[in-house]
């Protein structure tokens, strides 16, 4: 079973399609209290501030920080996974999950925002979430705020765009992906069907 | 490195795909789940599809089929066609699009621009604008092109963009169905003001024609329906010389 956070009008729809082609059970999940266990994955559509808000005011902030720390699997996709830091430019002021150091950033430099399309990845090498993903493997990004990679542990691939950014986050049962693997065609099937599997 | 994307558009009336392929292994050229499936394992990047049902059921009919493309193929694709509201928007996002496109809506209420990009975020927002030679400047056409405007093309993807466009869709009037290839200045002119991604559209025939928009136009993205539909082109073989050429592609297996 995998737990779907809906947060407030993002496109679920995609998401659960595709956790459904690949054979897993999935369910919605708009209050905490309906939680009945499995792992947990929050979806990316909207703005930080607004998320964040909606986190807080439903409980699921402090739900799911206490889930990821007693060890439940937890994917987080493109916003999703930004929620997971400490903040984020597009929302002065505003905290994050706190579940990952670091702050979102907009894109520095010259080249056009969004940043919307197939772009490569580079895996590092032993992590599960890219079981089976090659280097220069592409996937589909849009999103205009990154976090930039500094070479921290957590990151388990980046992507250029202007800069060195994080595409993949892997830290023991915390995952998550800056794009969008229920868009990205087979590599990006391949990696939540890696997530089903863990 | 980002690629650059090749998309097929595709026309539905009444949920049915007009002016599609007629391929062999196709059972319904209709179907648009079928056309979807077809265009995904032939590597397109993503696709548009353009709702020109004029009947009053129209919002019901494109809502379920959204839903069955969405829950079809793992690509994004773009829903345009008669959006007027951001509560159409939201209704086609639900259902799984991933961007929606508006024209004449635009143009009339800019404001929705903004209003949409607030709610679902730019990058689900694309201004579609149709573009044609007047004399000295381009002008937008609204209405499938049945409409002049008094806009200039290139200042309305300036305010499009400045009012929270995430995406710009250029169909040029003047190149569309002549397969004489894209319209290279008002695309230059356009990629070279605004700082979005631009879909170039109208007059692709070969693929020296999308070499040329990606390499002298500076687009992002190509867009094509009957070439494609009628198999004039594959899309593998398109990217096969784009690739030829140093423009970086997604091949898929």
């Amino acid at each position: 079973m995998i737990s779907v956070i809906d947060y407030n009008g993002g496109n679920l729809f995609s998401v659960l399609k595709a956790l459904d082609a690949l054979g897993a059970q999935a369910e919605v999940l708009i209050a905490p209290e309906q939680y009945r266990g499995g792992k947990l994955l929050i979806p990316g559509v909207g703005a930080f501030g607004d998320a964040m808000h909606h986190l807080r005011r439903t409980g699921f902030d402090t739900f799911l920080r206490e889930q990821v720390q007693a060890g439940m699997p937890l994917l987080g996709i493109c916003l999703g996974m930004q929620l997971l830091f400490a903040a984020s430019e597009e929302a002065p002021g505003e905290t994050g999950l706190q579940l990952l150091p670091g702050e979102v950033q907009r894109f520095r430099g010259a080249l056009k925002v969004p940043h919307m399309g197939w772009n490569q990845i580079e895996p590092r090498p032993q992590r599960r979430i890219l079981k089976g993903v090659e280097p220069g493997d592409y996937v589909y990004f849009a999103h205009s705020f990154c976090v930039p990679a500094t070479g921290q542990p957590f990151e388990a691939a980046t992507c250029d765009y202007g800069q060195t950014f994080v595409a993949v986050v892997e830290q023991e049962n915390l995952f998550a992906v800056q794009f969008h693997p229920e868009k990205s065609h087979r590599v990006g099937m391949r990696i939540l069907r890696n997530f089903i599997e863990l | 490195m980002l690629a650059k994307r090749v998309i097929p558009c595709l026309d539905v009336d009444a949920g049915r795909v007009v002016k599609g392929t007629n391929f062999v292994n196709l059972v319904d050229a209709g179907d648009p789940v079928e056309q979807a499936k077809y265009y995904d394992d032939e590597g397109a990047d993503e696709l548009v599809f353009l709702d020109i049902t004029a009947t009053a059921d129209r919002r019901a009919i494109l809502i379920e089929m959204v839903k069955q493309v969405a829950a079809a193929i793992h690509v994004p694709f773009t829903v345009g066609g008669g959006v007027r509201t951001v509560d159409d928007m939201r209704d086609i996002l639900r259902a799984g699009a991933d961007k929606i496109s508006i024209n004449s809506a635009a143009v009339a209420y800019p404001e929705l621009i903004a209003a949409g990009a607030r709610a679902f975020g730019s990058q689900c927002v694309v201004v579609a604008i149709d573009a044609k030679w007047h004399s000295d400047h381009w002008r937008v056409y609204t209405h499938g092109g049945r409409r002049a405007t008094e806009l200039d093309a290139v200042e309305w993807a300036l305010e499009a963009e400045q009012r929270g466009a995430g995406e710009l869709l250029v169909t040029s009037m003047d190149r569309d169905g002549t397969k004489d290839g894209f319209d290279v200045p008002l695309l230059r002119a356009i990629t070279e003001r605004v700082n979005i991604p631009v879909i170039a559209s109208g007059g692709a025939g070969k693929p020296e024609h999308f070499i040329e928009a990606i390499q002298n136009a500076g687009v992002d993205a190509v867009l094509a329906a009957s070439l494609f539909h009628f198999r004039q082109l594959r899309i593998r073989d398109l990217k096969e010389a784009m690739k030829h050429h140093g423009i970086p592609v997604r091949t898929v297996s």
